[in-house]
């Protein structure tokens, strides 16, 4: 069990000392790659909740796809640092607030108290050839195929309306259709001329 | 074995004992599997200008030798090309961001290793057995793009800037084709499980492999497995006449190395998890008499080695694809005929049991 808690201590300090970090470095792609760590050490404290397909899945979809996108933008923008830090002052009570509100909400839950966490049993050991995939497969498929198809078609419309905002038919473009280029014949674009020879003029 | 674990036991007490003991167990099968597999980067280096060197009619690297044996000859390539490498300097650029370009060849790298931890090599022989090992795999494969955005960012030049950017759009596009690929393998293994994956296409011979179910599937993921690890005819990320050398122009001596080496145990893995996935992994392609007498690990080495030709063969035979174009066969080509073979797929497995069972059908599902 030592094993255990030290492992956890050590991820739970490194989530805590990256987070911080995404908030207060200066450069955005420090900032960007805290928050990679962040999620890395995430989904290592998840794999000891035995939640191994979220934990996996965490990977796969937020350090494999959206942080590279996220990077990306970051990398290419030209941020003015300055002009970013000003009126820090004049929304610190704002965000304070909001900080304050959060920490209250999060306590009220994990306090225990009024939720009954106490008396919460720990989640039991499984054998290791338990499939937590297989499990949480049957689960969406089967009570809540409605709210996992609905979230589904939430999906879908966002990414059908980001495209629909961001297309741009232009009129100059320059499209080649892959199948005509391979379909092309030599005689379409070699033309062969027979003339006389040329004498060299001295 | 037994002895040895409870010498570690008497020797540490009991809790610690067995800690050590499975500790030390792992290190020896990590390094049983990173040090042959960076052998064989080596030699897939010198097989790789060997095999194209003859398909253009040229002779190949045929000098270095070991202790001047010479039908040796050019055999001590990789190994001279190595000691090069460490001995030469590593440069850091000015304006260079040193912490960033310096951890960026050790993130490539990383995840190429770690990703062999899931991979079995026979029914027995494997580091971890886990249930969740594609999605591991999957997760790990992914995260080697970072070791590329950050270099090319982190040198402060232009070339190798835009060749980040061009291996990250890349990269992302081609894993969500390779990643449908392999759903499809999963519908019909119905297991993440790799050992699984490779006893459900058990069954007398070649005939029951994946490859024959789900061959778009097969050419989906091999060709996306070259697009994923920037190789010709997909390396615009490195494309030498246009931004020189991509996002690695800037390093040199064993930085540079690293980045090598990934990029060649990225293509090793590729190829062995298309052997595993399509092409049976450790089983003999029909189970009669002297296919079986040979080894399961050595069918493996086989088809990787196979498969490992064709990346060689593409890079001697196509012309570099425009960037454009790449974008087109990840996403309009590739992405669609997945998602219909999902489908297909599907609506064959719930068919009834009677059609299920008509032949060829029977095979497979």
């Amino acid at each position: 069990m030592i094993f255990q808690d030290i492992i956890f201590y050590t991820f739970s300090a490194i989530l805590i000392a990256s987070a911080l970090g995404v908030i207060t470095f200066r450069n955005p792609v420090y900032s960007a790659l805290l928050l990679v760590l962040s999620f890395i050490t995430c989904a290592g404290l998840w794999l000891l909740l035995e939640a191994e397909f979220l934990a996996i899945a965490l990977v796969l979809v937020y350090v494999g796809a959206v942080m590279v996108l996220f990077l990306f933008v970051v990398m290419m923008l030209d941020i003015n640092l300055d002009q970013l830090r000003e009126g820090f002052w004049k929304w610190f009570p704002f965000g304070g607030l909001i900080a304050l509100v959060m920490v209250g909400e999060i306590s009220i839950v994990l306090m225990g108290k009024y939720f009954g966490l106490d008396e919460m049993p720990s989640p039991k050991p499984h054998a290791a050839d338990y499939s937590n995939t297989k499990e949480l497969g049957r689960l969406i498929y089967t009570e809540y195929v409605y709210a996992f198809e609905l979230a589904a078609v939430l999906l879908l419309i966002a990414m059908v309306a980001a495209i629909a905002l961001t297309l741009r038919h232009r009129e100059d473009k320059k499209i080649v259709d892959p199948a005509k280029q391979v379909n092309v014949q030599k005689k379409d674009r070699l033309r062969i001329v027979s003339m006389p020879v040329e004498k060299k003029n001295s | 074995m037994e002895t040895i674990q409870q010498y570690f036991v008497q020797f540490f007490g009991i809790q610690w004992g067995s800690m050590l003991f499975s500790l030390a167990t792992n290190m020896i099968f990590i390094f049983a599997i990173v040090v042959p597999l960076l052998l064989g980067v080596a030699y897939l280096t010198f097989a790789e200008r060997k095999i194209i060197a003859y398909m253009q009619i040229r002779v190949g690297p045929n000098r270095v030798t070991f202790f001047g044996i010479p039908w040796l000859r050019g055999w001590g390539q990789p190994i001279a090309d190595a000691v090069k490498a460490i001995m030469k300097e590593i440069i850091i650029p000015t304006g260079a961001n040193k912490f960033l370009f310096v951890l960026a060849p050790v993130l490539t790298i990383m995840p190429a290793l770690a990703a062999w931890a899931v991979i079995p090599f026979s029914p027995e022989l494997v580091l971890a057995d886990i249930n969740a090992g594609l999605l591991y795999i999957l997760a790990m494969t992914s995260m080697g793009i970072y070791g590329v955005i950050i270099a090319g960012w982190a040198s402060n030049s232009k070339y190798a800037f835009l060749g980040a950017m061009r291996s990250a759009a890349q990269v992302v596009s081609y894993e969500l084709a390779m990643g449908f690929a392999l759903v499809c393998v999963l519908m019909l293994s119905q297991s993440l499980n790799i050992g699984d994956i490779v006893s459900g296409q058990e069954g007398g011979s070649l005939l029951n492999w994946y490859l024959i179910p789900l061959f778009p599937m097969f050419l989906v993921y091999l060709i996306s497995g070259v697009a994923e690890t920037n190789r010709a005819p997909f390396d615009v990320a490195e494309g030498e006449s246009e931004i020189v050398a991509g996002f690695h122009v800037d390093y040199s001596g064993m930085a540079f190395t690293v980045f090598f080496l990934a990029e060649y145990a990225n293509m090793i893995l590729v190829a062995t998890l298309t052997s595993i996935m399509f092409l049976g992994g450790w089983l003999p392609p029909v189970d009669v008499m002297p296919f079986t007498l040979i080894p399961g690990f050595i069918w493996l080495l086989l088809k990787i080695a196979f498969i490992l030709f064709f990346f060689l063969w593409f890079r001697a035979t196509f012309p570099r694809y425009r960037y454009d174009q790449i974008m087109r066969l990840g996403w309009k080509v590739f992405i669609p005929i997945t998602l219909v073979w999902i489908v297909v797929l599907g609506l064959i497995m719930q068919l009834p049991e009677s059609v299920r069972s008509v032949f060829p059908l029977n095979i497979w599902f």
